[in-house]
């Protein structure tokens, strides 16, 4: 209770704190840093690494805004947030943003007052299992104990899968990643199950990879991608336009490598001349310079380049680009045009 | 020359509010009063703002809505279909099972603490000390999460009872105790007259009414006593009352205990305490039990040496002491922290989704307050039924509590 009664008073005085809704673009410029909600941990995603910096693909969108709002990448108060925490922190406004592998739905949007400003990673719920279970398909799951987070779609997905499908499962509800990891590790429970993205990230952090399995079914649609509160359009505006142009720089074929020759002068590419700002006032429209978008893709490379650094077949993740390649490639990644 | 007059009578100023000191502490009370109401007020009108201006206006109705999620321990019918309202009551009843079963367990083993605390053996008195010390100084939260990493860690997973040579075996083939908690034989009932649920409340109803007639009994042998002289010896209808009704209908029921079975990834039939409910019931009760032990201790120490030296000079043994003068005594000292402390646990049950253990904190102010984004809603709610538990409690044990006062003639 007395950690309840604490959280209810926060909320509260949250909600109470966050009066007549100040344009967030100011607060961050006078704030100088961007507060952006982040997981506890989801390597590959959201994680801080060896010395301590936050890295991962939903980080880079994080950065590229920053850099793209205050003119410095580094300029990122990062908040961990739980799968129950994270909406109460965007709501109350103790962050500016969330970007952390969260899934866009009707409630969310509607009902719970976000604005999804678009999708950074085209997901789907999986199920894990050690493999010495001997089980290939999630159809034999009837029975099992499985670990979820709780506050999430997992939950609700999972209840709906088993229910259509007859079977009945012993939930075990968890708050974080690291905890559910531990419970399925030492066999408290049979399968874990969440975003498969976050399933490949939680693998490849065991200490023998093999020994477990991803089941080939992929029970529902997750869009992930980063989130503002309702009601500031501008705000919400820059973050989308932020998204949109990492999106945009790997269409158009530019590069951390060759973003300072194209933006020196413009090309003979007027898309990418008015995406760098070498023609054109994209970014005096939003309420920013020029060069926002030019320091958004330096921050972490275009959405390609990051997906590589972070999550893509090379690193230990080793997520193929598939439905998250480029529409030009087949997949579904489509900014739309910057005019 | 003026002659001595009473002093003249002043009429009430204005200024007497503040000068005056028969009024001033009044005045400084009802502004103090204004001050904070009107601080109340603006603290929800701006709360009621900033909820609209947010376009999410106080409204209950999520409770009717279908929850969606699962719940894995729940004492009445409820399934992902049901209500956000049903989700809440599985995790008030879950709340109160968890209170009702540390309570127990606490004040057993705080009042063994306590009194051994005092024995006059040397290392039995210290280890109760260090007993003592180090439950009350860490915080009851890392107990929690403590106890659940041993149960998970150390405990066989289901799969080590598989196989020829499996690695771990049930205890008498009927108790499997596993890291994901302890399955154990059930009771229930073959019968087809009453459906289940009947047959448990008239089980319930059967044992109540025979501790009332065995009370009865025992009031009428006092009476013949007070009149005879001699107490009529009544043991064989006190247990007859106590037992032969319950072993009939017990009978008639058709009782029987299913043995859990593993089938398929699981235990499967009987009873399962899951680990995250022992995890808490037992950080809980070692926690709260430490405190308690304290309160018992000082009850027993603040009944003076010359009872037990009277009671001792009128021939009456150790434990006839304990039990006779000096804990009867004792018990007035201690109720009273005693409530402090149920509350206090009960209140602390709420860290319970630490281990993932579903009560109304984990499901009302937590799964459905994360899905249906109501924060105000559901914490208020929840803040409700929290203080209604405590009065609860506090209701029943003050009544016991003026019970055991002294009734002074
Ligand atoms: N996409 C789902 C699930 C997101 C989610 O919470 N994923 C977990 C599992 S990967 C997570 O982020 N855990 C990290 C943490 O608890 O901080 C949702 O939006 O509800």
């Amino acid at each position: 209770m007395k950690k309840s009664v604490f959280i209810g008073a926060l909320t509260v005085a949250g909600l109470a704190a966050a009066a007549a809704p100040a344009a967030t673009l100011d607060e961050v410029k006078a704030r100088g840093t961007l507060n952006c909600g982040v997981s506890t941990g989801v390597p590959g995603f959201e994680a801080p690494n060896a010395d301590g910096e936050w890295e991962g693909f939903d980080v880079d969108v994080c950065r590229a805004v920053a850099a793209a709002v205050l003119n410095d990448a580094k300029a990122v108060e990062f908040v961990p947030t739980t799968g129950k925490t994270r909406f109460t922190a965007l709501a109350s406004g103790e962050v500016d943003m969330l970007s952390r592998v969260t899934t866009w739905t009707f409630s969310r949007d509607v009902d719970l007052k976000f604005e999804f400003v678009g999708v950074n990673y085209y997901d789907g719920q999986g199920f894990m299992v050690p493999k010495e279970l001997g089980v290939t398909s999630a159809t034999e799951l009837d029975g099992a104990t499985v670990c979820i987070q709780t506050g999430t779609t997992t939950e609700l997905n999972l209840a709906d899968y088993f229910r259509v499908n007859n079977m009945s499962y012993e939930p075990v509800p968890i708050e974080t990643q690291t905890e559910a990891q531990q419970q399925y590790l030492a066999g408290a429970c049979d399968v874990y199950t969440t975003d498969s993205s976050a399933l490949a990230s939680v693998r490849s952090s065991f200490a023998d990879t093999s020994a477990h399995v991803i089941l080939p079914e992929i029970i529902s649609k997750e869009p992930l991608g980063p989130l503002v509160r309702h009601g500031d359009n501008e705000w919400g505006d820059i973050v989308r336009w932020t998204l949109n142009a990492l999106i945009a720089a790997e269409e158009l074929g530019v590069t951390s490598a060759n973003i300072g020759e194209l933006s020196a002068a413009p090309t003979d590419n007027p898309e990418i001349n008015r995406l760098l700002g070498t023609e054109g006032n994209l970014g005096e429209m939003m309420g920013l310079d020029a060069q926002w978008a030019v320091r958004a893709i330096s921050a972490g490379g275009n959405f390609g380049e990051s997906f590589e650094r972070h999550i893509g077949e090379n690193t230990p993740i080793g997520l193929a680009r598939g439905l998250n390649a480029q529409w030009t490639a087949g997949g579904l990644m489509y900014s739309p045009p910057f005019r | 020359m003026t002659t001595l007059t009473d002093p003249p009578k002043d009429s009430f100023r204005l200024s007497m509010l503040l000068y005056d000191t028969r009024y001033r502490s009044m005045t400084i009370q009802v502004i103090a009063l204004l001050g904070f109401s009107a601080f109340v007020w603006w603290l929800i009108g701006n709360t009621a703002q900033n909820l609209s201006d947010l376009g999410k206006e106080p409204s209950f109705r999520f409770l009717g809505e279908p929850a969606g999620y699962d719940i894995n321990q729940r004492l009445i019918e409820y399934n992902s279909q049901s209500s956000h309202f049903r989700a809440a009551m599985v995790g008030v009843l879950n709340t109160l099972v968890i209170a009702f079963l540390g309570c127990i367990l606490a004040t057993v083993l705080g009042v063994a603490i306590g009194v051994l605390r005092l024995s006059k053996n040397w290392i039995v008195a210290r280890i109760m000390t260090v007993y003592v010390e180090m439950f009350r100084n860490v915080p009851v939260l890392l107990w929690i999460v403590l106890a659940m990493a041993i149960l998970i860690e150390t405990l066989p997973a289901p799969n080590a009872f598989r196989g020829d040579t499996p690695s771990a075996s049930m205890i008498l083939n009927s108790v499997a105790i596993t890291n994901r908690g302890i399955f154990m034989p059930a009771p229930s009932f073959t019968t087809e007259l009453v459906s289940s649920s009947v047959a448990w409340w008239l089980v319930i109803g059967v044992f109540v009414a025979s501790v009332l007639g065995v009370r009865y009994v025992r009031k009428s042998a006092t009476a013949t006593q007070n009149a005879t002289g001699v107490r009529p010896t009544t043991w064989y209808l006190q247990l007859g009352i106590l037992f032969v009704p319950m072993a009939i209908l017990l009978l008639v029921l058709g009782l029987q205990w299913t043995s859990p079975e593993l089938k398929g990834f699981n235990f499967k039939g009987g009873l399962h305490l899951r680990n995250s409910l022992i995890a808490l019931w037992l950080a809980l009760s070692f926690y709260t039990a430490a405190f308690i032990a304290e309160n018992v201790r000082s009850g027993i120490m603040a009944i003076a040496k010359g009872q037990s030296e009277a009671a001792g000079a009128l021939g009456l043994r150790p434990n006839r002491i304990m039990s006779l003068v000096v804990l009867p005594q004792a018990l007035r000292v201690i109720i009273p922290p005693l409530i402090s402390q149920y509350l206090n646990l009960t209140k602390n049950s709420s860290l319970a989704i630490a281990v993932g253990y579903m009560d109304i904190t984990g499901t009302l102010m937590g799964i459905s307050l994360n899905q249906t984004g109501r924060e105000l809603e559901t914490l208020l709610l929840g803040m409700l039924i929290y203080l209604t538990i405590s009065l609860i409690i506090s209701t029943v044990m003050n009544v016991y509590n003026s019970r055991m006062q002294l009734s002074e003639r």
